[in-house]
């Protein structure tokens, strides 16, 4: 059996978390990817132009462009730091061995804003069959770190909706 | 406290201006976001039961979208904003 990755704690309360240096400067690394697409979006990339930004910041209107633009204007920067205060909880804890309820939830939501990003890059669909076929094929190990933050990110849900 | 009114009177349904309409929000499927993450992040923002959250998550994953709360603009906004937070590809509109 899998060794759980994320426990909730025995004794008290808060998660321990059981993840290896290499699995930590992966979480790690993933960071400025992050922050480089939030950042070019907040610098006035149109919108709809990358389609993982668009993934950050949805359109809640889609049939009404007027309201659209009040909407974006009205919530776009507390979005942006609502998105950007996730991963700053990721990156400081990212050595931590133990997290409180607040900080997990940072994680879970930090990664999974990278697995959108990831995601849609990588052109992931519900049937899986957009996988590389052959080892050498450039995108197998972003596809490789895009599971590993599958299966942290439902080892999270797991430990929080226990 | 007060007591249910014996006879109310009927709104004129004219009246209804379409602005007072309820706004729904609807979270459309994508698949990146998994089924456990929408389930919980349901439970969490709304407080559904772990039933009504998995029904609709299973609505969203099987028919494409599902309603997952309604009410006046301001609420239906902060509801979609708090679903963006979350990842999760969220409209509004006027129910019909």
């Amino acid at each position: 059996m899998i060794r759980r990755r994320v426990k909730r704690a025995g004794s008290g309360d808060g998660f321990e978390l059981r993840i290896s240096a290499e699995e930590r400067d992966l979480l790690r690394s993933v960071g400025p990817q992050l922050r480089e697409v939030l950042v070019r979006d907040a610098a006035g990339a149109q919108q709809g132009e990358d389609s993982a930004v668009a993934r950050l910041f949805p359109v809640a209107y889609p049939d009404d462009e007027d309201r659209q633009t009040e909407y974006r204007l009205l919530v776009h920067d507390e979005l942006l730091s609502s998105h950007l205060g996730a991963l700053a909880v990721l990156e400081e804890t990212a050595d931590a061995e133990r997290l409180d309820e607040d900080q997990l939830l940072a994680w879970m939501r930090a990664l999974n804003d990278v697995r959108l990003v990831l995601g849609t890059r990588l052109g992931v669909t519900e049937e899986g069959d957009e996988r590389p076929s052959s080892p050498r094929d450039p995108r197998t190990s972003a596809f490789a770190v895009y599971d590993y933050l599958t299966y942290l990110q439902g080892e999270i849900i797991d430990a929080l909706s226990g | 406290m007060t007591a249910v009114p014996a006879e109310v009177k009927e709104p004129e349904i004219d009246d209804v201006a379409v602005a007072d309409r309820p706004w729904i929000v609807i979270v459309w499927n994508d698949p990146i976001n998994l089924m456990s993450y929408v389930t919980f992040v349901f439970q969490k923002l709304f407080g559904y039961s772990l039933e009504k959250a998995t029904k609709l998550m299973l609505d969203v994953h099987e028919k494409g979208r599902a309603v997952v709360s309604s009410g006046p603009r301001e609420k239906a906004e902060l509801d979609v904003f708090r679903l963006h937070e979350h990842g999760l590809w969220a409209t509004m509109e006027h129910d019909s």
